[in-house]
């Protein structure tokens, strides 16, 4: 019983002070604006904020202390925010105390001196704290407008770009060091800074090193004035006409609560959301600034169906109403005979619920998978024995851990929320090792530490880990493993291996916001809903049961790859699709081309691709902004939201899925789904529950010799997804498209020296060319963007892990 | 209790009383007649009256609105709606300025069928952009016409201005327009 003491709260010291005569107790080293708060006096404030360090540069907070705990009191009023609570200490604030109430209008008069009166066309008007302040704790008038110069205000050239899509008023600017201390605490990017000096200081860039930052949508948000604004947002509307509604953010694996603004039906802005225990105030800049492209002209507003040349048509898709495009679909898919579902990695949980059960009662089938992008087999087993079901790893848990190993994974582009808290926890002292080919500038913000590794090489740098001298992991590491793992044969496998031996803690961590909720609800071909496995008979029998059909189907499906494969060569006949882009998939012309194969392809999307383009029945699906649903981030945590704007128009996948199964029962084949809404699929998927009973197991799949790398000429291929690239969900806002960083080459210097600044690089799929930058790379290995260039890596080069050779590129 | 109705009754109240009112009536016949043969004859409000709104125009034609939406945000009736936009200086797409400073006032409707006409939007308003004419024919044969656009309200273009986008023509600075520290409108611009 005592051997392991119990975790609790470490009994905190608690420290007495007097408050505007009330005593309150509060932990030692609490500040005094925070303990005023605790008695419920919000004392004005501009530079403090609560995640960044005090640093006291407004001086707006001021207080008089009478007594500072030793029985003397300071002489002059003293700035709340960088002074922690003593024993004893009495405060008296604005509420109680003349002085300090004297001494913040003082202050307010000083930093209204320059203040430009623009309020009415700022975007901050309104939701303003230096205007709510001014009004509050501010001196109704001026005493400077006519007295000296005569009540002329300091005055700037109007906005100036810190990013592309960062702006600054540098007049409207008090100095508070907000965004400069967000800069370089939080994200780590140090690009802004106070310059010059006295009434000219003001915030700057250095000269062509514009403030491009994951992150710098942050400091517009926690900029208490109105200087710092966003070219997407600069007048596009007021704070008053705003409806806000909360959300969550719909472009990675992290959950991150966002606040959508919107008017008449249009999305004007998000914002971040405050949520603790998952990505406190901040978000990335495409959480904060990609939501144009549900708005744009591709979208799709209503079903088409193809007239077949077969049946007399002309071969074209045509405009049709809901209920027929349900029965065509229906005939069609019931005609074709073994169909398969591929859902992208984007619907919510309840839509996925829906496609897994479409699957299995209306298709009766089990080739069903949610992965658009490479997988393997290994993977289907990893996740169906360590991943589904299991909440091992909270964000709050990588503050604690000791050690964080990074496999396949690079946060800061493909997990921003992680990024932030490693990079959070790495100053407090957690170690982070990063097993990928080259030290990122993420890596190196997060303080962490390279095992340099080349890609296909992560399952032997795994199995070292275990017992190594300088980098040994135990049971307090946690073992964060990336999407892109799965192209690494035997990686898997070795992670789990290493897990179990050493007692480490293991999470995956996918791209996609839908990736997790996917597996969760079934969309596998080796998992039925609630984790429960396909092989298992009473699995079977328990979801039968509970959907009321009298037998599920036996056989595991095919994964993603092997639907493709069965397309082309004739084995399955009918496809729906949704939300694949097969420049993502494992190969993409295989994939184009068994979308070609398919005699029928129902596709569920939101705007014309090329998969709409080729299919028979195409579906107009709902945004995020315009259903109900959840997201269950890469801790397992399930993040539900409501709907922002309502429009009938616009259908949940769920509704158009109940629809086709509805028509399909009337064929004779399968059942219905039994919900059409989502909160009839929500009751329905907490009816069914997570599996109680036995789990998959990973077979140990060649932990022996993990399959060599790939030798032979050229050099290996390391690739992943940059945050802001070419991807379709951030079309629609060129000023964030501009912050993206630039596609190039990284390479070896020995390379570089060898080819030269311009590189081009063939694959088995084709080549591209890109401007080469010398990183430190073993010689063997180039790392190219994902997405950032013409097709895409996988379509234009070669898969990730093959070898590509690298010549100069001429011109 | 009940009386017969002449019972009780005094003599002015039997002959006098009847025909008392008809002295009104011919009183009245030698008086000014005061119905207003509206609309036939229309007759001037009261100078304040509380009238159709107006968007007014600086001397040289730029539009006073700035997009603020301070009018949408006072009024109790929701009847405004603005949205604003981005003054760009030089040619190119979509260039233009039509008001000084910063920002102007790309949309600007008011519908009639929920103003109330209660002036609270031109007391917000910071430029003395909105005002209220004494115009109070604000009637129509659907409810469509009644939402005002901006070009319903925007005041007349007066001898001397010019038909905006176009630069600022009376100062360089957006303050010196709202100061008042002008020069006279250009007089050629109109004549």
């Amino acid at each position: 019983m005592t051997a392991t003491p119990e975790k609790t709260e470490t009994a905190v010291d608690l420290v007495s002070v007097t408050i505007d005569g009330i005593q309150v107790s509060v932990p030692k080293d609490t500040l005094v604006i925070r303990a005023a708060e605790q008695v419920g006096v919000q004392i004005p404030r501009f530079c403090d904020h609560p995640l960044l360090e005090p640093v006291g540069a407004c001086r707006q907070c001021l207080v008089d202390i009478p007594d500072a705990g030793n029985g003397r009191g300071f002489p002059k009023p003293q700035a709340s925010c960088t002074l922690p609570v003593a024993e004893g200490m009495v405060v008296n604030t604005q509420a109680s105390s003349p002085v300090a109430d004297k001494a913040q209008q003082g202050v307010m008069e000083f930093l209204l001196v320059n203040h430009p009166l623009d309020c009415p066309v700022c975007d901050k008007g309104g939701e303003c704290p230096l205007q709510n302040q001014a009004m509050s704790n501010g001196r109704g008038e001026s005493r400077f407008q006519t007295s000296g110069s005569g009540g002329v205000k300091r005055t700037f050239p109007k906005p100036i770009n810190l990013s592309p899509q960062v702006l600054l008023d540098r007049e409207r600017c008090i100095v508070c060091q907000r965004c400069t201390r967000f800069a370089e605490e939080i994200p780590g990017d140090p690009f802004i800074s106070l310059i010059e000096r006295g009434a000219q200081q003001q915030i700057g860039i250095a000269e062509g090193a514009p403030f491009l930052s994951y992150f710098a949508g942050n400091t517009i948000q926690i900029c208490p004035v109105g200087a710092l604004t966003s070219e997407s947002y600069r007048f596009r509307s007021r704070p008053f006409d705003l409806v806000s509604s909360p959300s969550v953010a719909e472009h990675d694996a992290c959950g991150a609560a966002i606040r959508v603004d919107h008017r008449r039906g249009k999305v004007m802005r998000r914002l971040a959301g405050n949520d603790p225990l998952v990505n406190e105030e901040w978000i990335t800049d495409k959480d904060r600034f990609a939501f144009t492209y549900a708005v744009q002209p591709d979208r799709l507003a209503y079903p088409q169906v193809r007239d077949r040349v077969e049946d007399g048509g002309d071969g074209s898709l045509r405009p049709a109403s809901w209920p027929e495009a349900f029965a065509v679909a229906a005939r069609g898919l019931h005609a074709a005979g073994a169909s398969a579902v591929l859902t992208g990695g984007r619907v919510t949980a309840e839509d996925a619920y829906a496609y897994a059960k479409f699957a299995r009662i209306a298709l009766g089938t089990n080739d069903v998978d949610f992965r658009a992008r490479p997988l393997s087999a290994e993977e289907t087993a990893f996740l169906g024995a360590e991943v589904v079901l299991r909440r091992t790893v909270e964000y709050a848990d990588l503050e604690t851990a000791s050690t964080v190993v990074l496999v396949g994974l690079e946060p800061e582009d493909e997990a921003g929320t992680i990024f932030l808290r490693l990079r959070k926890a790495s100053k407090q002292g957690l170690r982070v090792l990063a097993i990928a080919p080259f030290a990122t500038r993420g890596l190196g913000k997060m303080a962490g530490t390279l095992i340099a590794t080349a890609p296909g090489a992560e399952a032997a740098a795994l199995d070292a880990l275990l017992g190594h001298a300088d980098y040994g992991i135990d049971a307090s590491a946690i073992i964060l493993v990336g999407e892109r793992l799965a192209t690494s044969p035997g990686a898997l496998s070795a992670a789990s291996s290493l897990a179990a031996k050493s007692g480490a803690r293991l999470a995956w961590v996918p791209r996609r916001a839908g990736d997790r909720g996917a597996l969760e609800a079934g969309c596998l071909p080796t998992l039925l809903p609630g984790g429960r496995p396909v092989a298992d008979a009473a699995a079977r029998v328990d979801v039968a049961t509970s959907w009321g059909v009298g037998s599920l189907p036996e056989t595991p499906g095919r994964d993603a790859d092997a639907i493709v494969a069965a397309l082309i060569a004739g084995e399955l006949g009918a496809l729906v699709v949704a939300g694949v882009d097969p420049a993502d998939t494992s190969d993409p012309a295989a994939t184009r081309a068994a979308i070609d194969a398919a005699s029928f392809v129902v596709a569920l999307e939101l705007r014309e691709t090329e998969v709409t383009r080729a299919a028979d029945v195409v579906s107009p699906v709902a945004p995020t902004t315009d259903k109900a649903g959840t997201f269950v981030t890469w801790e397992g945590r399930p993040r539900p939201f409501e709907a922002v704007l309502h429009n009938p128009a616009s259908l949940p996948d769920l509704r158009i899925l109940a629809g086709i199964a509805e028509e399909l029962a009337a064929l004779g084949q399968g059942s219905s789904l039994g919900f059409r809404t989502v909160p009839e699929a929500r009751a329905e998927m907490a009816e069914i529950g997570p599996w109680d009973g036995a789990r998959a197991t990973m077979a140990a799949t060649a932990s022996g010799a993990p399959a060599a790398a790939p030798s032979g000429p050229g050099v290996a291929l390391s690739t992943w997804k940059q945050l802001l690239d070419l991807g379709s969900m951030q079309v629609g806002d060129p000023y964030l498209a501009a912050t993206a960083r630039t596609a190039v080459a990284k390479v070896s210097r020995s390379v570089y020296d060898a080819v030269g600044p311009t590189v081009t690089l063939s694959g088995d799929r084709g080549s591209m060319t890109l401007p080469a930058e010398i990183t430190d790379l073993p010689d063997d290995v180039v790392w190219v963007p994902a997405n950032s260039s013409g097709g895409g890596v996988l379509a234009d080069l070669a898969s990730p892990g093959s070898r590509v050779t690298v010549k100069g590129a001429e011109a | 209790m009940a009386e017969p109705q002449s019972e009780g009754k005094t003599l002015k109240e039997q002959f006098w009383d009847p025909v008392a009112g008809f002295g009104v009536t011919f009183r009245t016949m030698f008086k000014k007649v005061v119905t207003e043969q509206y609309p036939f004859e229309k007759l001037p409000t009261a100078p304040r009256f509380h009238g159709r709104h107006q968007l007014n125009r600086w001397p040289d034609g730029l539009e006073k609105c700035i997009g603020c939406e301070l009018c949408a945000w006072a009024c109790p009736a929701d009847a405004i709606y603005v949205e604003g936009a981005s003054n760009v200086d030089g040619e190119g797409d979509d260039s233009g300025r039509f008001s000084p400073g910063e920002r102007y006032g790309r949309v600007y409707q008011i519908n009639y069928l929920r103003c109330i006409l209660c002036g609270l939007c031109i007391e917000a308003c910071p430029t003395r952009a909105l005002t209220m004419t004494n115009e109070y024919e604000l009637a129509d044969t659907n409810r469509a016409d009644l939402i005002y656009e901006k070009s319903d309200l925007l005041a007349p273009l007066l001898p001397g201005m010019v038909q905006p986008p176009h630069a600022m023509l009376l100062a360089d600075d957006a303050e010196d327009y709202y100061r008042g520290q002008y020069a006279a409108p250009a007089p050629e611009a109109g004549q």
